[in-house]
C-alpha cells in the first residue's frame, strides 16, 4: 500500500478518534459545570457544540435533549429514595411541561435557526441571573389554594429537623410558567430547570429543596416528549450523542459525589459570568449569521 | 388506613427510582458498546455537522435499527441506547399509572393518563 494513502486513512482516523474524544472531554466539564451548580448539562453543552465545534444548532438540541434525559434520570434516582421529591407535584405539572415540550418542538420547524442562537442567548442571560437569586423558602404553613388542595399537593419533606409540612399556592401562575418552561426545553435543546424552579419556588412557594428535586423529576419526561418528535425529524446523530450523552453523564454524576453542600457561592458567582459570555457569544453569531 | 398509602408511596418511589437507575445503567452500556466500535471501525469516515442533513433513515426506523443492531453495526448500537434511554422516563409514567391505580388514586391515574397521551401523540409522528 503506498505510503501517503496509509497516511491519509491514519491522520482521518486520528481526527474521527479525537473529535470524539475532545467532545467526550468537553461533555464531561459541561456536565460536571452543570452539576455542580445546579444548572444541568444544557446551557453548556449546546454553546460548546455550536460556538465551539461550529455544529449545527439543530444536531446540537436533539444531543443535548437525550444527554438532559440521562442527567434527569440519574439525579431523580437519588432524590426520589429521600422523598424529598413531591411526586404528585411533579405528575401534574409535567402535564404543562409536556405540552410545552410538543408545541415548542412543533413551532421549532418554523424558526429560523439564527433565530434560535439568539432566544438561546437571551434565555441564558436569564438563566444567569436567577441563579445569583437568593435563595430563601417561603414556607407556607396555612392552607394553600383550593386547588393545590384539591390536587393533593400540599406535602411534607424531610430535613435535619424533622419532617416539614408546607402549602402550594397560586396553582394556576406555576402551570402556566411551566407551559413556557417546557417551550423553552424543547425549543433549545435545555432542561429549563431554573425556569422550573422558579415557578414551583418563586409562585407556588414551594421549599427550595423539593423544587429542585421536583424540577430535576420532571426534565426527563419533558425531554422525551420533545426528543421523540426530534429522533423522527433526524436531528439525533449517533456520532455526537455517543460522546456528548456518555461526557455528560460520567461529569453529572461525579458532580454529584464532589458538591459537599461547601459554599459554592463563588463558583456559581463564575459560573453566572461564564454562562454570560457564552449567551452574547450566541447573540453575536445569530445576529452575524441571519441578518 | 393513613400508614398504609403512606408505606405504599414509598414503596412507589423506590421503585421508581431502581426503575429509572437501572434505565441509565443499561443505556449507557448499549451507547459505549455501540461507541466503542464506531471510534474503532469507522476510521474512513469524516463525520461533517456543520452543515444539517438529516440523519440516515437506517438510524430513525426503529426496525432498521434493530435490523443493524442484529448485523452488529455500530451506529445503530448507539441509536439503541438512545432510544433506550428516551425510554427510561416514559417507562417511568406507565409506572406510575399503574401504581396510582394501585393507590386507588383515581383523580392521578386520569392526571398521569394525560401525560402519557401527550407523549403517545408526539411519538405517533403527530408533530414530527
Amino acid at each position: 500500500m503506498p505510503r501517503d494513502i496509509v497516511l491519509r486513512s491514519f491522520s482521518l482516523y486520528m481526527s474521527i478518534l479525537v473529535f470524539t474524544l475532545i467532545i467526550l472531554v468537553g461533555a464531561f466539564i459541561a456536565g460536571l459545570l452543570g452539576s455542580l451548580t445546579g444548572l444541568g448539562g444544557g446551557v453548556v453543552i449546546i454553546p460548546l457544540l455550536t460556538l465551539g465545534f461550529n455544529i449545527d444548532i439543530r444536531y446540537a438540541i436533539g444531543t443535548s435533549l437525550v444527554a438532559i434525559i440521562a442527567n434527569s434520570s440519574g439525579a431523580a434516582a437519588a432524590y426520589i429514595k429521600e422523598g424529598i421529591t413531591n411526586i404528585r407535584l411533579g405528575m401534574f405539572l409535567e402535564i404543562a411541561t409536556t405540552i410545552g415540550a410538543v408545541a415548542g418542538a412543533m413551532i421549532a420547524v418554523y424558526f429560523p435557526t439564527h433565530w434560535v442562537a439568539i432566544l438561546f442567548g437571551l434565555v441564558l442571560l436569564v438563566t444567569a441571573a436567577l441563579q445569583l437569586r437568593k435563595k430563601e423558602d417561603h414556607l407556607e404553613v396555612a392552607n394553600g389554594d383550593t386547588l393545590a388542595g384539591k390536587l393533593r399537593l400540599n406535602s411534607s419533606y424531610p430535613t435535619s429537623e424533622g419532617e416539614v409540612h408546607y402549602s402550594v399556592r397560586r396553582v394556576p401562575g406555576g402551570f402556566l410558567l411551566m407551559l413556557l418552561a417546557g417551550m423553552m426545553s424543547a425549543l433549545l435543546g435545555i432542561g429549563a430547570g431554573a425556569f422550573k424552579v422558579l415557578g414551583m419556588d418563586h409562585i407556588m412557594h414551594v421549599p427550595f429543596k423539593v423544587s429542585t428535586t421536583t424540577s430535576n423529576f420532571m426534565i426527563g419526561v419533558t425531554a422525551a416528549a420533545s426528543s421523540v418528535v426530534y429522533f423522527q425529524r433526524g436531528y439525533i446523530d449517533p456520532g455526537l450523542c455517543f460522546p456528548v450523552v456518555i461526557g455528560v453523564l460520567l461529569g453529572a454524576t461525579l458532580g454529584s459525589r464532589i458538591l459537599l453542600r461547601s459554599a459554592t457561592g463563588t463558583l456559581r458567582m463564575i459560573f453566572s459570568i461564564v454562562i454570560s459570555i457564552l449567551a452574547a457569544e450566541m447573540i453575536y453569531k445569530g445576529i452575524k449569521t441571519g441578518f | 388506613m393513613r400508614l398504609k398509602k403512606r408505606i405504599q408511596d414509598v414503596d412507589m418511589q423506590a421503585f421508581i427510582g431502581k426503575m429509572l437507575r437501572t434505565g441509565v445503567t443499561l443505556s449507557a452500556c448499549v451507547t459505549v458498546i455501540g461507541g466503542l466500535l464506531y471510534i474503532f471501525r469507522h476510521n474512513d469516515i469524516v463525520p461533517d455537522y456543520r452543515n444539517f442533513t438529516k440523519v440516515g433513515e437506517q438510524y430513525i426506523s426503529i426496525v432498521d435499527i434493530l435490523k443493524g443492531v442484529s448485523q452488529f453495526k455500530a451506529r445503530a448500537i448507539i441509536q439503541l441506547g438512545v432510544l433506550l434511554l428516551i425510554a427510561t422516563p416514559i417507562a417511568r409514567v406507565i409506572f406510575s399509572v399503574v401504581a396510582f391505580l394501585m393507590e386507588k388514586d383515581y383523580l392521578y391515574t386520569i392526571i398521569t393518563l394525560v401525560v402519557l397521551g401527550i407523549i403517545c401523540y408526539s411519538i405517533a409522528g403527530g408533530v414530527a
